[in-house]
């Protein structure tokens, strides 16, 4: 097999396991995937409302060539489907967002939402029951007192590990439309929940109030023209977080200028190509995704077509631009008419910032070092994840003579689409969405 | 609370799920052009606009349309109806009652003033939507300064005060004039579940339009007086 190394510095295998649901139904479609700040843990939530995280498996030293894999945790039912009576209308379980708290303690904590509701929940272990009640047998029946002759201390004894998730806050009633991201602040006492028209800004401990820091609803519905798309607090200043719209366009907001954030402090926006015009031109610049680096130097957005890194000091247009997928440009009739073109793609660092990913159709997905300027094409396919193997760089032919293992643009299955994946905070591993499955894929140990 | 055990799911044997390969559809290409060279026409072809027309009103159907869709299915709407027709502009204030029965004929508008008024009523539809996710929001405006929530709640809709919770807003002599208007209309239509399908047909919209405009005028003028300065929309009426 051909060595790749020259194309990215990492060389990807896939795992001795794909997760995947036993039975494919709409449910179990992952619609988000995260790792925690450490990378330990893994969480995805799902169509169905469910959220299950992922742990690494301690590295151990009679398995060198076993690097730490990721083995089920934790799964739980997060949001349930709920009926909204007053408008009659059903208010989907589906997760949108899953974000995690930074550890403070033994328990772990994440964020999950659906379109409406915002949940804390509490992931912790128990490895030890207490036993030796005196007013309950080891059954947990009670007791007649009357037999009860001496009094002795329960003791903890050790149990089977078991993984418990408590809900331990529930933020709701505070969207009126549908929520499209969720962000932590570096203060670790906040966090912003975005929907199309508003972005409000909670405290972990106060459930039943929030504070609206955006609204762009306009006075008169009929002059909505924009929506907003994604938003994210600043990795390191905790005043300050961007959002994006369904224009192409980012407000960076600083949260001591004003209450309401209406104004933004920077507004970035790339000029239009006008060799590029078309009708759909609108629908492809919608950014589907917003990122800050992890330097809070620069900010990353996907919009259809593109991945685009921006500079925070330069407003008026991004400093790196990579096309994702630019044989569609000629397809967006077709696209818009099976409603391809709105599919919402998201987009990572990695842990340096100098490698950068998203999803594409065909279970493709792409990588960009922003350093060497190199790309590569990798598909996340069961007959391509075979245990020891390496990913092979895949390659769209747009037309003229196809070789051997190209894959034509015709031939694409745009409902193998990849529209969520993440990269670990520090180390070459990638989880990877594929509609209902899970890659995880590591870098080649040498 | 809830409790689980890790289990390690291993994926089990399944069938090759099919192929869904993109049936790329040249209905708007030339056929002796290759298929990839071509860019989208830069004069829309009236399927394009129909299509459009169709995609959004098959958005707005939907029990709760997703927003984003609507709005970039809007504007990709007028780019297309600009191009057509430049000089034409979109009223942006709610047309006057009549333009549903208007729009009723013209799902596939083939004419621009049929099209000026079904895009009018399209917009329409947008603050209908409006009205309907109106719902209350007093954890979001009792926020901190920044949030001016005084006087009327905007875009309070005519359900609001046709319910029994704001019949303090109205007058004793006022009462009686809605006493007779039947609200079941309202109740039964607007509240139908998604899982009934497409709502009535357009050839159902004007009969029930015409009996209600009356009430209509009577209800604007009143609420106009009742919420001062405040322009209502056009109560949703059935058959949208």
């Amino acid at each position: 097999m051909k060595c790749f190394s020259r194309y990215l510095p990492y060389i990807f295998r896939p795992p001795n396991t794909i997760f995947s649901s036993s039975c494919h139904t709409e449910a179990d479609i992952i619609s988000t995937v995260e790792f925690n700040h450490t990378g330990e843990l893994l969480a995805t939530g799902d169509k169905g409302g469910r959220v299950v995280i992922f742990q690494r498996e301690q590295e151990s030293k009679n398995q060198v060539h076993r690097r730490g894999e990721y083995n089920v945790y934790s799964t739980f039912q997060s949001h349930e489907p709920e009926f909204d009576y007053l408008k009659s209308l059903e208010i989907e379980e589906k997760i949108n967002k899953i974000r995690w708290l930074p550890q403070q303690n033994a328990a772990y904590f994440l964020l999950s939402t659906n379109d409406k509701t915002v949940k804390l929940w509490k992931v912790s272990e128990r490895d030890k029951r207490p036993e030796g009640y005196n007013l309950k047998d080891e059954e947990g029946r009670l007791r007649d007192p009357a037999t009860i002759t001496t009094l002795r201390v329960p003791v903890l004894r050790p149990m089977d590990l078991m993984v418990e998730a408590t809900p331990r806050r529930v933020f709701a009633n505070a969207h009126t439309y549908h929520i499209n991201s969720i962000s932590v602040n570096s203060d670790y006492e906040t966090y912003m929940s975005a929907d199309d028209l508003r972005i409000n800004l909670w405290n972990f401990e106060i459930t039943n109030q929030s504070f609206n820091i955006v609204d762009i609803k306009p006075a008169n519905m009929e002059e909505l023209t924009e929506v907003i798309t994604a938003a994210e607090f600043h990795p390191h200043h905790c005043n300050t977080f961007v959002y994006s719209s369904s224009k192409g366009t980012i407000r960076l907001c600083d949260m001591r200028a004003s209450a309401l954030c209406d104004r933004h402090t920077k507004f970035f926006e790339e000029p239009e190509d006008p060799s590029n015009r078309s009708f759909f031109s609108e629908i492809i610049s919608s950014i589907s995704d917003v990122k800050f680096s992890h330097s809070g130097r620069y900010i990353m957005t996907r919009d259809y077509l593109t991945v685009k890194v921006w500079d925070l000091n330069m407003e008026n247009r991004p400093i790196e631009t990579y096309q994702v997928h630019d044989y569609l440009r000629s397809k967006l009739c077709s696209l818009y008419e099976n409603d391809c073109i709105f599919d919402k793609f998201e987009c990572v660092w990695n842990g340096s910032d100098s490698v950068i990913m998203t999803g594409s159709y065909n279970n493709f997905f792409r990588m960009f070092d922003r350093n060497t300027k190199r790309d590569v094409t990798l598909e996340a396919s069961r007959e391509n994840s075979k245990p020891r193997a390496i990913l092979k760089p895949r390659k769209v032919c747009v037309g003229g003579k196809r070789r051997k293992d190209e894959i034509s643009v015709d031939s694409l299955d745009f409902s193998k689409k990849i529209l969520h994946t993440a990269w670990h905070p520090s180390e070459n591993i990638i989880a990877v969405a594929a509609t209902n499955n899970l890659y995880i894929f590591q870098d080649k140990v040498n | 609370m809830m409790l689980s055990k890790g289990l390690k799911r291993k994926r089990e044997e399944e069938e090759e799920p099919e192929k869904e390969a993109l049936a790329v559809d040249t209905w708007w290409l030339d056929p002796r052009l290759p298929a990839v060279a071509q860019a989208p026409p830069a004069v829309p072809s009236n399927s394009l606009l129909d299509l459009s027309v169709l995609k959004l009103h098959h958005s707005l159907r939907q029990s709760e349309p997703d927003l984003r869709h609507l709005v970039l299915l809007v504007n990709t709407l007028r780019r297309i109806q600009a191009s057509v027709e430049p000089e034409a502009t979109l009223p942006s204030v709610p047309s006057p009652p009549e333009a549903p029965g208007v729009a009723a004929d013209s799902l596939l508008p083939s004419s621009d003033a049929a099209l000026s008024a079904s895009m009018a009523s399209l917009l329409e539809d947008l603050s209908h939507i409006e009205g309907l996710s109106q719902a209350p929001q007093p954890l979001v405006d009792e926020g901190p300064p920044g949030r001016p929530s005084g006087g009327a709640p905007p875009g309070l809709g005519a359900l609001d005060l046709l319910g029994p919770a704001t019949g303090c807003l109205l007058d004793d002599e006022l009462e009686g004039l809605f006493e007779d208007i039947d609200t079941s209309m309202y109740d039964s239509e607007l509240w139908a579940p998604a899982s009934e399908g497409l709502k009535p047909g357009p050839e159902d919209g004007p009969g029930k339009e015409e009996g209600l405009e009356l009430d209509e005028a009577q209800l604007d003028y009143l609420l106009d007086v009742l919420v001062g300065t405040q322009a209502l929309e056009r109560p949703p009426g059935p058959g949208r």
